[in-house]
């Protein structure tokens, strides 16, 4: 075995690009969460926003727009998710397993006329005086803007939810819906917010997969990071700077056990192969078994005004 | 009286399916895909075998196809949707098709059967196959002659016979023009996920791989070639759009004259069970155009190899040969047996790391 091979600092570099659209799918996933509701329709928005942003970046040449219409288009299939389950109170896993399906056809549906195109892609950006540091800068500071943007929404989302007003009270929702209204606040306003931001996320999450990580579009190229993103939510307990955590845990496992392959390391390969899902799973029954996890307590239940 | 003219019209409906069903005399062919047509790859290419028994038959044949299907229990749903819709031949195009195919069958006698990549036959099963390993001889080739820094990365989907057979005859060829030479092989355990096969493509290129060869269906280890300026070769199908400056040839599987050939065996009643693995010489192995990066000397040799294998005057399975763990597995100048081939379990001797099992 030639470990020596392993370079440490590309790996590192790539373990984030690897990680960023989990990442993103699950700090938005997150979001909804803690306003209690359960959205499992993350791979299909997902991957809406992979096709629409890959669509958009192909056609204008900018992957920037691509990006924000990507956001935007995940969000508006979220809003189809909102309107479902905040106003017409529908049961919310079987309306959001729903949503991953009618995602999924859809961007079948609109990627037929890109396939085998390739886009246009996010030059990396080397932040001044931070990219020159040894090692670190090539490690953490000479990607995409993408991958900035990710961690910074990491602690926009943290500082938010723990310090603001509106986190708490997107927080209060989340715990209980009727204290909350008892207080006056829109329970349903505020989870259709957060909803739309979930579904935003989950858009940039899947065209950072089209747009970087694979310039390309095939269809169903997601391949189930949004499941994933959904499992780091409940890993994460809930809490944004452990989603980064778990989301880089998975993608450094990911890469690592290729890595290790491409060194020919005397693993196993069927056990490197699933080592993050193993971790990952290792990792969620620790966390059960201590118990209270932090869910929010009203994670899933439907609220209506009148009960 | 509204049960009785829905009764009406579903018996008018009833009529008129049978009506057709009994003016029609065209000979349908079903299609099972693993990926998505657009792969740019292996389903692509049997897309375009499609496409070509259409443009064949014209009037008298209908194809239809289900693309994305998984290998395993949800493929005989399909295969029997299809021979439910009267299927005619049904092929069914990737090697985890092959006992679901069997299966299926079994319930339609009067269906014929057509699956790629395996082994095993029944009295309306036939078995194809391409000798992808005669294109996988040439690859290596001017993979040993160009690389640099003498390795080669080498994505791999599952440890199946027709994949391990790949590896054994690019790196044989390699190694026989260049005595350093290593080879990385990955496997990703998927044929068909973009960004997984780009992040295996990413860390061959991070280990120092400067060319790589898929045995993938996708185009994305090609777009990461690109992307960090390394040498590829292409899959089943010309990847040049994905690589203009990285690919060096694509193997490309040329399914449209046995598609073609079976259809009209079928038109003609005499379609019997085969066993078909044809190679370059058949024209079911191609190459797509060889970039100006090969160096011309290499490029002759290449195309010398070619031709070499075309008229069978080499095998690119000849002894002397050992196995990986040492032992003699052909005496100079013998020649594998397809028997041997079909069912390959094991490295050649000089690669390093275990097949999974």
């Amino acid at each position: 075995m030639d470990l020596s091979s392993i370079n440490p600092v590309l790996l590192i570099a790539s373990l984030m690009v690897s990680a960023t659209p989990i990442l993103l799918a699950a700090l938005g996933e997150l979001v909804v969460e803690k306003s209690g509701v359960l959205n499992l329709g993350v791979e299909g928005m997902m991957i809406t926003g992979a096709i629409c942003g890959f669509a958009i970046g192909v056609n204008t040449g900018s992957p920037v727009l691509g990006f924000m219409f990507s956001a935007l288009c995940g969000a508006l299939l979220s809003l189809a998710f909102g309107i479902l389950t905040q106003y017409l109170l529908s049961n919310q896993v079987a309306t959001g397993l729903g949503l991953t399906l009618v995602g999924l056809g859809l961007s079948s549906l609109i990627g037929k006329p890109y396939e085998g195109i390739k886009s246009p892609t996010l030059q990396k950006m080397e932040l001044p005086l931070l990219s020159d540091i040894p090692i670190f800068g090539k490690m953490f500071f000479s990607h995409d803007p993408m991958v900035y943007f990710s961690v910074a929404l990491v602690a926009a989302v943290w500082a938010v939810l723990k310090f603001s007003r509106a986190g708490l009270i997107l927080r209060a929702v989340g715990e209980s819906h009727d204290a909350a209204h008892a207080l006056g606040y829109k329970v349903v306003r505020i989870r259709m917010l957060a909803i739309l931001f979930g579904g935003a996320c989950a858009g940039l999450a899947g065209a950072y997969i089209s747009l970087v990580r694979v310039p390309q579009w095939t269809e169903g190229m997601t391949a189930g990071a949004g499941w994933i993103a959904l499992a780091i939510v409940v890993f994460a307990s809930w809490k944004p700077w452990r989603i980064l955590i778990g989301a880089y845990l998975f993608g450094g496992v990911t890469v690592l056990q290729l890595n290790l392959q491409a060194a020919g390391a005397k693993v196993p390969i069927e056990v490197l192969s699933m080592s993050p899902y193993l971790i990952t799973i290792t990792v969620l029954v620790i966390i059960s078994a201590r118990g209270n996890h932090g869910a929010p307590a009203a994670l899933g239940k439907i609220f209506h005004a009148s009960r | 009286m509204k049960r009785r003219t829905l009764l009406a019209s579903a018996a008018a409906v009833a009529l008129a399916f049978s009506g057709t069903a009994m003016a029609e005399d065209k000979t349908k062919v079903g299609f099972v895909f693993v990926g998505p047509v657009g792969d740019g790859g292996w389903t692509t290419e049997h897309n375009n075998g499609r496409l070509a028994v259409e443009e064949a038959f014209g009037d008298k044949v209908e194809t239809v196809f289900q693309e994305k299907v998984p290998e395993g229990a949800d493929s005989e749903r399909v295969m029997t949707q299809m021979a439910l819709s009267g299927a005619d031949l049904i092929f069914t195009t990737s090697f985890g098709y092959m006992d679901p195919t069997i299966n299926v069958a079994k319930k339609f006698p009067d269906v014929k059967f057509e699956h790629a990549t395996g082994y095993r036959q029944s009295e309306n099963v036939s078995s194809y196959s391409a000798r992808f390993y005669e294109g996988r001889a040439v690859i290596g080739h001017i993979a040993g002659k160009m690389t640099k820094t003498n390795k080669v990365g080498y994505i791999a989907s599952f440890p199946i016979p027709e994949v391990i057979r790949g590896i054994n005859s690019a790196y044989l060829h390699a190694k026989r023009v260049n005595p350093d030479v290593e080879f990385s092989v990955v496997w990703v355990y998927t044929w068909e996920d973009a960004a997984k096969e780009a992040d295996a493509a990413e860390a061959l290129i991070n280990q120092g791989a400067d060319i790589l060869m898929q045995h993938t269906d996708t185009t994305a280890p090609m777009l990461k070639a690109e992307e960090a300026g390394i040498l590829a070769f292409g899959q089943a199908s010309d990847m040049i759009a994905a690589g203009p400056n990285a690919q060096l040839t694509s193997i490309i599987d040329d399914w449209a004259p046995y598609y073609i050939e079976r259809t009209q065996a079928v038109m003609d009643g005499t379609w019997g069970s085969q066993n078909t693995w044809h190679g370059i010489k058949e024209g079911m192995v191609a190459f797509a155009d060889m970039s100006d990066k090969i160096p011309t000397d290499v490029r002759a040799e290449a195309l010398q190899m070619i031709e070499d294998l075309k008229d069978g005057s080499y095998h690119a399975f000849t002894g002397p040969i050992n196995k990986q763990d040492g032992s003699a597995w052909l005496a100079e100048g013998e020649t594998a047996d397809d028997g041997t081939l079909a069912g390959m379990s094991f490295y050649v001797e000089g690669i390093t790391g275990d097949i999974p099992n």
